[in-house]
């Protein structure tokens, strides 16, 4: 029973109509949902400015506001009075389109993160699946982006997009497989749920290796951050972009941040759940850890190039995935649930021994093409 | 069936977040391989070769500060050596313990930036910058305290340098030379063992011995493709026969070699300058006697030396008047990317960016 549902049977026993007591708490909860993301956005922003500078021993941002929190305000004002310049060999209405089609599914994306017992949207029995679902479209908008701005920076960028989202979604949802096949349901609230004892990070440690990193491809995070690479490609799909619609794909950007921490927390770091304090609050900690994370690379590694990216994806995480999902499923018929330790124990040892195997017999580089 | 296909042209520049300045490349692109590249310089064209032959001697020196505006310490040094030369005027051992000082932590200077500078190509985000910036902050220090700039700062003179330096110098250097092994230390901790970095720069954009030599490269380019050449070891100028220091050499001539041997450079121009420091007179003129309208004799000089970047040269002939008859400058960056389409062809976009990067190129120098 979600705090929704609970909301609903409220307003039914107290005699609204059908369409009304249905309709009424899902408008409030997803205005309450947005404006949640939106603000927790900002704050990201926030935090990603300051963190990157202590990494690069720098202040940042610190004289708006406290601490410079009302930076992201002055920026987003900023953006919004740009003026708005759509190229002239742009496909005026793609053109249009692409931001919203990138940034609506990533607010979609919440509509299944439970961020407290109970308070969730939708309770989807496939929620996982439908979050994989959902955020590939993004990539159909970054392409649109791309394609239709009519720069060549852009077409590049395009291009890699495609190739970069379809290879390492594989990875990802391969996974996601074994958290299903312990957890025996793709629902999140029942993942978060099967999670009480030991947090499947714990539990599966290469899975949330291959999750993290094949994440960080899916939301164009470094070292994977090829789309928009900026010492190559300048600003990659959105260079032509400018105003609101620059700033669609700003708050797409942080927001798939958002939404894919989310995400991880849920199915890894054993969601809301925690002792003492409140379980929304024991989310936003574990969301700020992820973020902070993801932060952290961005401020520490280089890039990948296109091919080690690609072959990164195809020969080292999607035959580990593999072996993983078959490991675990064997684990599953072997060793019972009262024996999960066991198994957290040898996952460990299995992970250690795939990853320095994998580091042994393959390296990236190479490259080079005879013309 | 054959489709029907066309070359595909992108113009990197002149305004790119990494053409360090306003280079232009125009690349012709397979897919994401680069299968030809045209570099197009002169948009920092400025003329100094021109604007030198109507002024002084003494005047010329702030124009050659904006050569290579990283490391102009060593412009000034490379042309002050060439008229002494056409004049034949002797630099007081002083002077030249100053000069070399000052090079030397200029050559440290303008390696932290092309290291930091090439880390940034590979998509590091400003962080290895960040950290190179902080070191080079205490150079700049340092070159404040002598004369008062701390970017273009027009410290040499014919004959010697413009003042003395202040109390305080010795003891800021002598303070740098023993902080800066550790900083080093740390650059390699977090830099030389990245498996992302070794994948990106190992083995890409090799420039083979035999073109390097052949080009006429210069400075780290040429010494990584392991050519044993440094002006300061095979034709000495100023004082520095006397000082113990190695030439660092890299093995392939990659990129990754390029950055090893800048690093390198930086500890033996440690070592010079520790020898320096104690071999320094602590009195005695810092400057020849020389005319403030110095008329040099009829002639001509080369004179060159090493800067960071390399082999760094000016060509002078005088007429016997105030100011050259013509100037000519040797500029090593644009020599070391004439060999640019050898090394790129064949590579991703994103390696042409950080073979670009790893030559270290400094665009007033190569548009004059």
């Amino acid at each position: 029973m979600t705090l929704l549902d609970q909301f609903q049977l409220f307003l039914k026993t107290q005699g609204w109509p059908e369409w009304a007591y249905y309709s009424v708490p899902a408008i409030v909860a997803i205005l309450i949902i947005i404006i949640a993301v939106l603000s927790v956005v900002i704050v990201f922003i926030w935090w990603e400015r300051r963190l990157i500078s202590r990494f690069q021993i720098r202040l940042g941002p610190n004289r708006c506001g406290p601490e410079g929190l009302f930076q992201p305000v002055a920026t987003a004002v900023k953006i919004l009075l740009k003026e708005d310049i759509v190229p002239a060999a742009a496909d005026k209405i793609i053109h249009f389109i692409a931001p919203i089609t990138v940034f609506v599914p990533i607010l979609m994306i919440f509509a299944v993160v439970p961020f407290d017992a109970g308070a969730i949207l939708v309770d989807l029995n496939v929620g996982i699946i439908y979050v994989i679902a959902i955020s590939s479209i993004s990539v159909i908008g970054i392409f649109m982006a791309a394609w239709a701005s009519g720069n060549k920076y852009s077409f590049i960028s395009g291009v890699r997009s495609i190739a970069q989202m379809v290879s390492y979604e594989i990875p990802v949802v391969l996974s996601i497989v074994g958290i299903a096949l312990v957890t025996g349901s793709f629902a999140m609230n029942k993942i978060v749920e099967a999670q009480s004892p030991i947090p499947f990070i714990l539990l599966q440690p290469l899975g949330f290796l291959i999750f993290f990193l094949g994440s960080l491809a899916e939301m164009n995070r470094s070292p994977f951050d090829l789309l928009e690479a900026d010492s190559e490609i300048v600003a990659g799909y959105h260079i032509e972009y400018s105003g609101m619609k620059f700033a669609m794909f700003y708050l797409g950007e942080y927001g798939v941040a958002l939404a894919y921490a989310g995400v991880i927390t849920t199915l890894f770091l054993s969601g809301w759940q925690g002792p003492f304090l409140p379980g929304i609050i024991w989310f936003l900690v574990k969301v700020m850890l992820v973020f902070s994370v993801i932060v952290w690379i961005r401020s520490t590694l280089p890039r990948f190039r296109v091919d080690q990216l690609m072959a990164f994806a195809w020969k080292v995480m999607l035959p580990m995935a593999v072996i993983n999902l078959i490991l675990i499923a064997v684990e599953v018929l072997l060793i019972p649930a009262s024996l999960q330790w066991v198994a957290m124990i040898l996952n460990f040892g299995f992970a250690a021994v795939l990853i320095l195997l994998w580091s042994k017999i393959y390296s990236l580089g190479g490259g080079r093409v005879e013309v | 069936m054959s489709m029907q296909t066309e070359p595909f042209y992108l113009n990197i520049g002149p305004q790119h977040p990494s053409t360090h300045g306003v280079f232009r490349l125009r690349v012709q692109l397979d897919g994401e391989v680069v299968t030809d590249v045209d570099p197009i310089v002169g948009y920092l064209h400025r003329g100094i070769e021109k604007l030198a032959e109507t002024r002084t001697y003494t005047q010329i020196i702030p124009l050659t500060d904006r050569l290579d505006y990283l490391a102009s310490m060593t412009d000034n040094v490379a042309y002050c050596h060439a008229v002494e030369k056409l004049a034949g005027i002797k630099v007081p051992e002083r002077a030249e313990y100053i000069r070399i000082i000052l090079s030397e932590l200029m050559r440290i200077n303008s390696h932290m930036m092309a290291v930091g500078f090439f880390l940034n190509d590979c998509g590091a985000f400003f962080t290895p910058v960040l950290y190179m910036w902080r070191e080079r902050e205490k150079t700049l220090d340092i070159f404040d305290m002598v004369c008062g700039q701390r970017l273009l700062y027009n410290y040499m003179r014919v004959g010697g340098v413009s003042q003395d330096v202040p109390e305080d110098f010795l003891p800021a250097v002598k303070k740098f030379v023993a902080e800066m092994p550790r900083y080093i230390g740390e650059y390699n901790q977090l830099i030389k063992e990245n498996e992302i970095f070794l994948a990106r720069s190992k083995g890409v954009g090799i420039l083979p011995r035999q073109t390097a030599i052949d080009i006429g490269a210069s400075g780290p380019v040429l010494r990584a493709s392991g050519v044993k050449w440094d002006v300061r070891k095979q034709d000495p100028y100023s004082l520095y026969e006397r000082f113990d220091f190695e030439v660092p050499t890299g093995d392939t001539g990659d990129c990754y070699d390029r950055y090893w041997v800048r690093i390198q450079e930086m500890q033996q121009s440690l070592r010079i300058i520790e020898q320096a420091l104690a071999q320094m007179p602590d009195k005695g003129p810092i400057c020849a006697d020389v005319p403030q309208f110095f008329r040099p004799p009829k002639g001509e000089a080369y004179g060159y030396i090493e800067a960071p970047k390399g082999n760094l040269g000016f060509y002078i002939v005088s007429d016997g008047s105030i100011a050259p008859y013509r100037l000519h400058i040797y500029p090593p960056t644009l020599i070391n990317i004439t060999a640019l389409k050898d090394m790129v062809v064949g590579w991703k976009v994103a390696d042409l960016i950080i073979i670009f990067g790893s030559m270290d190129v400094v665009l007033g120098e190569i548009d004059r």
